[in-house]
């Protein structure tokens, strides 16, 4: 019950956004659905004349079918970039074949003798198709539309992966927050729209083979008048940002920048597999990233400093329990040599070689501690005592650990052995504290907002600064956990804004404030 | 009046009409008769050319049709398909106003002409104009295709299997019915059939076809009681004596039949067959009827005794 009150405070309180999506994925829908219907209705009406073509033509819009939508709309953003286009277009096909193929069946199944007297009184084609054909195969037809129409409403929710809106940006935000009641916000209005709008075609359908002939008139107007609502989200803004499902929902994410910066800046939601590219590509201008990804190299885009500090300090470094450093009193030293070594742009270098070009973080970590002449070489044999190094499932965790491995090897008698790949946070932290590994690198937000949780009060006047989230962490995981948190290594890999390198720079965007005002004096000047 | 020489209509290399030629005068009902796969559906086709012909001229009063585009020519041509082919979602007066609609008549015309119809065809105006096939039986649709055919008064209609659908009895009915339509008194008709007792009742000229080819032409007695071949004489066996009874005119027995005494009401006319005459007997359970002569006023009795003997005679004689 309680949870029902607050999917409905939830939806109340985000009716704007809850609005514009329900919109958007009407328009979607309609959009994709009125192209198909225009396309798929005259070529099931031309293969059925034509049955040597038929099979060719109602072979290619079922393959087209069986492609899984995500891979359908990935192939799509090579061809015509992110946004409602590449969204249309990839609905479109899928609604194409139940249009092609019941136009075909309704066409073909109408009665010979009935078109034969049609011909017999003296029609010609034309007559018999609009008088005879269509009316007679409508039912057909609108059956395959009212399947094209659920599955294209289902699909569209995919569209918010790559900045074309509708009611995917709650339900991908919902599943990346884990906030059931984001998901049901997006999820539920979707499943009344496709039960609304299959209803509202089985009226039709159901109005009998004799009002087939208003049909057939109405049907392409409450089309058109539905495609209406979806009114492209951009058309001729300077300035674009796209942001991740997840970041639109958080308070250190698009809601901060609202209420700190007031920065106001046309958004679309999208997808963090196609964003990167989407903003070298000029599709977009502003994105939400992560500052050492590996793509920030790799399509030269810049952070934009966080001047008001509302992305909350995500330094990484060691976390290792209390038992293990009075057992090994030699390793707090070897695992804060790292400390002050990797910077930001350092670790976006290393995650790139890994992420883009390929190399294995053991030749990467390897590489790097060569060229910083950190590197010993084991000193093998000596002791049999071992210490377990854990990291979660991404190329940074995994060139961090290698280089920890090295270190210790070559400084200590400690052997080595590592659990790499243990999934989030929460699996690794558990590990931790069940004595199942001794160590891994985590990240003081992470620590601060998903572990430890503290309320608003306490987060207020801390979040902002790095050393006061850092002795936070550092008090209340040694005093509810027995763990200890080492010398951050140097790096943050917070949240950021970031733009082209270029762009950035032509427009002397440094800080978000500057992009700000930036915006405001845009706004100014229209 | 139709004239057809020499027509052919091949379907991939194999002749489905050879070589055909027949006539049909104004006025005139002409019936192709013959099994399923015999040419005559085809043949009937090539008349309005919902089938183009291989080969041959044909000509509808004096015009070659392949003079004039098809839509055209079949607008001036009533058509009355297999199966009725009506449109299940038009109503009976939209059914009826489709060839008024392609020739631009104006909505008063039609409807007054559509009207005309369904009231001499037994379908009044007020209950059936509005309704839909669906909720008609089978004998008002065929009633509806006739409608639909004669609405812009053709001078001649097809008719492909028109009371196939329909069972014996409704048939027997309407077939009277259809006899008596006074608009298809002046109509030149070609009509096909595979039911024997159709095309002796409808047919002025038989024309008995198989494989293509036309076996024999003529009028129901000639082709009774002067068969041409093996072919055309088994074709009538299993039905021989209904068939003449039915192609047997009083007219033609005229003066072997005794003169009646002057009475006030006829049940029969001389036009009729002796197969009607002994229908009327054991239907109205009389023993003696009166008959008029259509020409000239004359009565004459008839009995089932005189009927059997004068069909004996007639078929000694012969």
């Amino acid at each position: 019950m309680n949870e029902q009150l607050n999917l409905v405070q939830f939806m109340l309180q985000q009716s704007d956004k809850l609005l514009d999506q329900t919109i958007a994925h009407i328009g979607l829908t309609c959009i994709s659905l009125l192209i198909a219907v225009t396309i798929g209705l005259p070529l099931g009406i031309w293969i059925a004349d034509k049955k040597r073509v038929a099979w060719f033509v109602l072979g290619i819009a079922g393959i087209l079918q069986t492609i899984p939508s995500i891979a359908l709309l990935g192939f799509m953003i090579p061809i015509l970039g992110i946004g409602a286009l590449p969204a249309i277009s990839a609905l479109f096909l899928y609604a194409l074949l139940p249009v092609i193929r019941n136009t075909y069946t309704g066409i073909t199944g109408v009665d010979p003798a009935i078109t034969e007297s049609a011909r017999g009184m003296g029609m010609n084609k034309w007559q018999i198709l609009f008088n005879v054909e269509i009316p007679l195969a409508m039912p057909v037809i609108l059956a395959g539309i009212r399947t094209a129409t659920v599955i294209n409403v289902g699909v569209a929710t995919l569209a918010a992966y790559i900045a074309a809106g509708g009611l995917g940006e709650f339900i991908f935000g919902g599943i990346a927050l884990n906030n059931t009641n984001m998901i049901l916000a997006g999820a539920i209005p979707a499943a009344l729209l496709a039960i609304l709008l299959d209803f509202l075609l089985s009226l039709f359908q159901k109005a009998n083979l004799k009002k087939m002939r208003k049909v057939s008139l109405i049907l392409p107007v409450l089309l058109i008048l539905f495609s209406s609502f979806y009114i492209i989200p951009y058309t001729s803004e300077k300035v674009l940002a796209g942001f991740t499902p997840e970041f639109m929902g958080r308070e250190d994410g698009y809601l901060g920048l609202k209420s700190k910066y007031q920065l106001d800046i046309p958004t679309v939601v999208i997808s963090d597999a196609v964003m990167y590219k989407a903003a070298f590509e000029k599709k977009l201008d502003v994105i939400s990233g992560y500052s050492t990804d590996g793509r920030l190299k790799a399509y030269d885009l810049v952070t934009l400093e966080d001047d008001k500090t509302i992305f909350p300090p995500y330094y990484a470094a060691p976390l290792i329990r209390h038992d293990v450093l009075e057992k090994y009193p030699e390793l707090q030293p070897v695992l804060e040599i790292l400390s002050g070594v990797i910077n930001d742009s350092i670790m976006t270098e290393l995650n790139y070689r890994v992420d883009y070009q390929k190399q294995l973080p053991e030749k990467v970590a390897l590489d790097f501690m060569l060229e910083k002449g950190l590197y010993k070489k084991p000193q093998s044999g000596a002791g049999t005592e071992t210490v377990r190094l854990g990291s979660k499932i991404f190329a940074e965790q995994y060139i961090l650990i290698n280089m920890y491995k090295m270190l210790i090897e070559g400084n200590t008698k400690l052997k080595v052995v590592t659990r790499t790949g243990l999934g989030g946070t929460k699996i690794c932290f558990d590990a931790l504290t069940n004595n199942e590994i001794d160590m891994y690198p985590e990240y003081t937000g992470t620590g601060l907002l998903v572990i430890l949780k503290p309320d608003k009060i306490t987060l207020d006047p801390i979040i902002g600064n790095r050393e006061k989230v850092f002795d936070f962490v550092q008090k209340e995981f040694s005093d509810q956990y027995k763990l200890s948190w080492l010398k951050p290594i140097g790096f943050n890999n917070a949240y950021a804004l970031m733009m082209r390198r270029s762009q950035a720079q032509s427009l002397r965007i440094k800080t978000i404030s500057d992009l700000k005002n930036y915006l405001s004096n845009e706004n100014h000047q229209h | 009046m139709i004239i057809a020489r020499n027509v052919s209509k091949k379907f991939n290399g194999i002749n489905a009409v050879n070589d055909i030629s027949f006539e049909v005068k104004e006025g005139q009902t002409l019936v192709f008769l013959g099994t399923s796969g015999c040419g005559k559906t085809t043949t009937l086709k090539i008349l309005n050319r919902l089938i183009e012909p291989s080969a041959g001229e044909i000509t509808i009063d004096g015009k070659n049709i392949l003079s004039l585009k098809p839509e055209i020519l079949r607008r001036g041509i009533g058509y009355v398909s297999q199966n009725n082919g009506l449109f299940p979602h038009y109503t009976v007066a939209e059914n009826i106003a489709i060839v008024p609609n392609l020739l631009k008549w104006g909505k008063e015309k039609t409807s007054e002409r559509a009207n005309a119809l369904l009231t001499q065809l037994k379908l009044p105006v007020t209950e059936y104009a509005n309704k839909y096939p669906d909720e008609l039986s089978g004998g008002q649709k065929q009633r509806v295709a006739l409608a639909r055919a004669l609405v812009s008064d053709p001078p001649v209609l097809l008719m492909d299997e028109p009371f196939g659908a329909l069972d014996p009895i409704t048939r027997a009915s309407i077939r009277k019915e259809f006899l008596e339509l006074p608009e298809l008194k002046s109509k030149t008709i070609v009509l096909v059939t595979h039911d024997v007792q159709e095309a002796f009742e409808l047919g002025d000229q038989i024309c008995l076809m198989d494989k293509g080819i036309i076996v024999q032409t003529g009028t129901p007695e000639e082709l009774i009681f002067k068969p041409v071949n093996e072919f055309a004489r088994n074709f009538f066996s299993h039905q021989r004596l209904q068939l003449e009874l039915s192609a047997l005119k009083f007219n033609s027995i005229w003066s072997s039949l005794s003169d009646a005494s002057p009475a006030p009401t006829a049940s029969l006319n001389s036009n009729q067959s002796l197969w009607e005459g002994m229908e009327m007997l054991s239907e109205k359970n009389e023993d003696v009827l009166i008959v008029r002569n259509s020409e000239d006023g004359s009565l004459k009795e008839i009995s089932i005794q005189t009927i059997q003997s004068v069909y004996l005679e007639n078929k000694r004689n012969r």
